[in-house]
C-alpha cells in the first residue's frame, strides 16, 4: 500500500482560449490518503472541475507531477490514461451520463466492456454492483424508467464495478432533491466504509462538504485551507 | 471489447433510428442493385451476341473488299468467287457464294415495306442455312436467266400479305419492278441485331446486279461467303483464298486489297465491344453506389455529433481510441453490407424483370448474374462503408473526453 492515493505536486493548467491564456490552476499541490473522504469546494470558475479532471486522468496538467497510487501519470499516452480511467478511477457526474438506450445492467457493464480482464462474468458482477446500490429489482429498466436518485445509483454502480481505488463525484447531488441527495451521500459514505474506496467529491454545497473528512477550498486556481 | 458485443451494440444503435437507417441504406441498396442489374444486362448481351456469332458456323469465312486500308482496291467479283470454289487450287474450300446486299422497297397492292435485299447465287444455300416453308430455292436457270423471282422473309410476307403461306405465284414489286414469289423463308424469330432472315428478300444475284443494286464494276459483289470443308480446314482455306485472290488481283508486294474474316475474329471483336459496353454500364451504376457511400458518411457524421456526449462518457469509463473507432466503423460497415445484400437481391429481381420484358418483346437478351458481379458488389459496398466510415469514426475517436462530456 502506498502512502498516498493521490499525490499531486505543483500542478498548473493553462487553457488557450483564442488569443487569451486562461490559468485555471496555478501551482496546486494536494495529497490524499487511502480511504479518505475529501471534498473540493470553490465558486464556479475557481478551477475545481479542472482539478478533478486532472486527478481523474481525463485531462493532463500543463506542468507539475502527479502520482496516482504511487505511479507517475505525466508521461502516459492516451491509451494508458484510458486504462487508468477504466480501472483506477470511477466517475459519478452531476447529470448521471447514462446511455439512454441501454438498460441499467448494460450501463453498469459498460466499463467492463473496455477492460482487458475478460475472465469475470460481466452480468454477474454488474448485477452485484446494482444490488450493492439497492437497485437489484431494477436491473432491466432503462434510464427513462428510473427516478433521478435511481439513475445516480446506476451511475455509482457503474463507477465501482471495476473496483477502483478512487471514486470521483462531480456535484453528485446537484440534480437531485434533498432526500435523494442525502441517500446518495449515504450510499457513497457507506461504500467508503465497506470497501475503503477513496472519495473525492466536487461540490459548492457546504452541507455536502460537512459530511466529508476534509475540505479543500479552491479560489483562482490555488488552495486556501 | 469483444466483437460480438460490438456488433450487437451497433445493431441496437442502428435500429434506434429506423427511418434514418433505412434511408441511408437505400442509397447503397440502389447503388448495388444498379451495379448488379447493369452487369447482368451487359453479360447477357455479350452471351447473346456470342451465341449469334457461334450460330453462323465455325467453318464459315467472309471475303470482302478492303476499302479501308488500300487505295483503289480491285473489288471482289463473281469470277473471284468461282476461282475460290476451284477444287484444284482451293482443296479446303467446300463452297463459295457471292452476294450483294442492299435495301429496297417491296410493295404489294398498296402495302409496302422496307426489306434487306440480298442478291444470291444457287450456292448461297450451301453456305447459309436456307429453309423454306414453301416453294423452292433458285435453280441455275433462274440465276443465269436473270429471272424476276424472289424469296420473301416471313416478316416481309406478313407485312405485305398479312399471312405467311400460300404465297408462291403471287407477284410483288421490288423498287417498282414486278417479281414473282417462288418461296417463303422459315421464320427464325428472336432479334438477329438487324440481320434476321425474317426481314430479308432474296433475289438472283444477276437480277439484282442488272436491275436493283447496280455496282460500279461489272460482276462486282459485296461479300463472298466461303465454307471450308471442315472447321480444322478454316486456316488452310484462308491461305488458299489469299493466294488465289492475290494472283487474280495481280498483287506483287502490295498488301491484300481484300480481307478475310472468320468466326474467331468476329468473336474477338464482339467480346471487345460488349466488354466495353459492360464496363460502361457498370461504371455508371458504380457512380450511384459512390453517392450511396457519401450518404453513409453524411449520416455517420451527424451521428458522431449527436453522440458526442456518449463518446465522452465511453472514454471516461475507459474506452480507448481504437474502441470508439471500431464502434463507428462497425456501424457504417453494417449499413453498407446489409444494404449491399438487399441490393444484390434487388438487382437480381431487376434483371429477372428485364429478362422477362426482353423475352416478351422477342428480344434475345437473358441477363446473367455472375458470381464475379456479386462478389464485386459485396466487396465494393463493404469497402464503401469502411472508406466513408473512416472519416466520421476517426473524428469520434479523436474527441477529447472532457470536451465531449461538456457538450449537451
Amino acid at each position: 500500500m502506498t502512502e498516498w492515493v493521490v499525490d499531486a505536486r505543483d500542478i498548473t493548467k493553462v487553457y488557450q482560449m483564442g488569443e487569451v491564456e486562461v490559468h485555471a490552476l496555478r501551482g496546486l499541490s494536494v495529497r490524499i490518503a487511502p480511504g479518505e473522504i475529501l471534498s473540493i469546494m470553490g465558486p464556479s470558475g475557481s478551477g475545481k472541475s479542472t482539478l478533478m479532471n486532472i486527478l481523474g486522468c481525463l485531462d493532463r496538467p500543463t506542468s507539475g507531477d502527479y502520482y496516482l497510487n504511487g505511479e507517475s501519470v505525466a508521461n502516459l499516452n492516451d491509451d494508458q490514461l484510458a486504462e487508468i480511467r477504466n480501472r483506477g478511477v470511477g466517475f459519478v457526474f452531476q447529470s448521471f451520463n447514462l446511455l439512454p438506450r441501454a438498460t441499467a445492467l448494460a450501463n453498469v457493464e459498460l466499463p467492463m466492456r473496455y477492460s482487458a480482464l475478460n475472465g469475470r462474468n460481466k452480468k454477474e458482477v454488474a448485477t452485484q454492483a446494482l444490488e450493492a446500490v439497492g437497485l437489484g429489482d431494477r436491473i432491466h429498466h432503462r434510464p427513462n424508467e428510473l427516478s433521478g436518485g435511481q439513475m445516480q445509483r446506476v451511475a455509482i454502480a457503474r463507477a465501482l464495478v471495476n473496483d477502483p481505488a478512487i471514486i470521483m463525484a462531480d456535484e453528485p447531488t446537484g440534480n437531485l432533491d434533498t432526500t435523494s441527495g442525502d441517500e446518495i451521500m449515504g450510499l457513497l459514505k457507506n461504500l467508503n466504509k465497506e470497501r475503503g474506496t477513496t472519495l473525492i467529491i466536487v461540490t459548492h454545497d457546504p452541507e455536502i462538504a460537512e459530511l466529508t473528512n476534509r475540505v479543500i477550498s479552491i479560489r483562482d486556481g490555488r488552495i486556501e485551507e | 471489447m469483444n466483437f460480438g458485443s460490438s456488433l450487437i451494440e451497433a445493431l441496437e444503435s442502428l435500429t434506434s433510428n429506423k427511418v434514418r437507417t433505412a434511408l441511408t441504406m437505400l442509397g447503397i441498396i440502389i447503388g448495388v442493385g444498379a451495379v448488379i442489374a447493369m452487369l447482368a444486362i451487359g453479360t447477357g448481351t455479350q452471351q447473346a451476341i456470342v451465341g449469334e456469332i457461334e450460330g453462323i458456323g465455325t467453318n464459315l469465312l467472309f471475303v470482302a473488299t478492303n476499302y479501308d486500308d488500300v487505295t483503289n482496291p480491285v473489288p471482289i467479283s463473281i469470277q473471284d468467287a468461282e476461282a475460290i470454289a476451284d477444287p484444284v487450287y482451293a482443296p479446303s474450300v467446300a463452297a463459295s457464294a457471292p452476294v450483294i446486299q442492299g435495301s429496297a422497297e417491296v410493295t404489294y397492292s398498296g402495302e409496302g415495306t422496307n426489306a434487306s435485299l440480298i442478291g444470291v447465287t444457287e450456292d448461297y444455300s450451301k453456305v447459309q442455312s436456307v429453309e423454306l416453308t414453301e416453294g423452292s430455292f433458285f435453280n441455275s436457270t433462274q440465276i443465269s436467266g436473270l429471272a424476276s423471282a424472289a424469296i420473301l422473309g416471313s416478316n416481309i410476307a406478313d407485312d405485305l400479305f398479312g399471312r405467311k403461306d400460300g404465297l408462291v405465284g403471287e407477284t410483288v414489286r421490288i423498287s417498282g419492278q414486278p417479281f414473282r414469289v417462288v418461296g417463303i423463308l422459315k421464320e427464325e424469330g428472336g432479334a438477329d441485331f438487324g440481320n434476321s432472315p425474317d426481314d430479308q428478300v432474296l433475289v438472283p444475284l444477276t437480277t439484282a446486279q442488272a436491275r436493283l443494286l447496280s455496282r460500279k464494276v461489272k460482276d462486282q459483289v459485296d461479300i463472298i461467303y466461303v465454307s471450308a470443308v471442315s472447321s480444322e480446314a478454316v486456316k488452310s482455306a484462308e491461305d488458299e483464298i489469299t493466294l488465289i485472290l492475290r494472283d487474280r488481283h495481280k498483287l506483287k508486294l502490295e498488301e491484300n486489297d481484300f480481307y478475310i474474316l472468320n468466326q474467331d475474329l468476329l468473336l474477338d471483336f464482339a467480346s471487345t465491344v460488349t466488354g466495353v459496353f459492360t464496363i460502361f454500364l457498370g461504371g455508371v451504376a458504380g457512380i450511384s453506389l459512390l453517392v450511396g457511400g457519401i450518404g453513409i458518411m453524411n449520416i455517420m457524421l451527424v451521428s458522431v455529433t449527436e453522440r458526442t456526449k456518449e463518446i465522452g462518457l465511453r472514454k471516461a469509463v475507459g474506452a480507448k481510441k481504437r474502441d470508439i473507432l471500431v464502434q463507428f466503423l462497425i456501424e457504417s460497415s453494417l449499413l453498407s453490407v446489409i444494404g449491399g445484400v438487399i441490393g444484390i437481391i434487388l438487382g437480381w429481381l431487376l434483371s429477372l424483370g428485364i429478362g422477362r420484358i426482353a423475352a416478351a418483346n422477342d428480344f434475345l437478351l437473358n441477363p446473367a448474374i455472375t458470381l464475379n458481379a456479386v462478389l464485386l458488389a459485396t466487396l465494393f459496398s463493404a469497402a464503401v462503408g469502411l472508406f466513408f466510415g473512416i472519416y466520421p469514426a476517426n473524428r469520434a475517436a479523436n474527441l477529447e473526453p472532457i470536451e465531449a462530456l461538456r457538450t449537451e
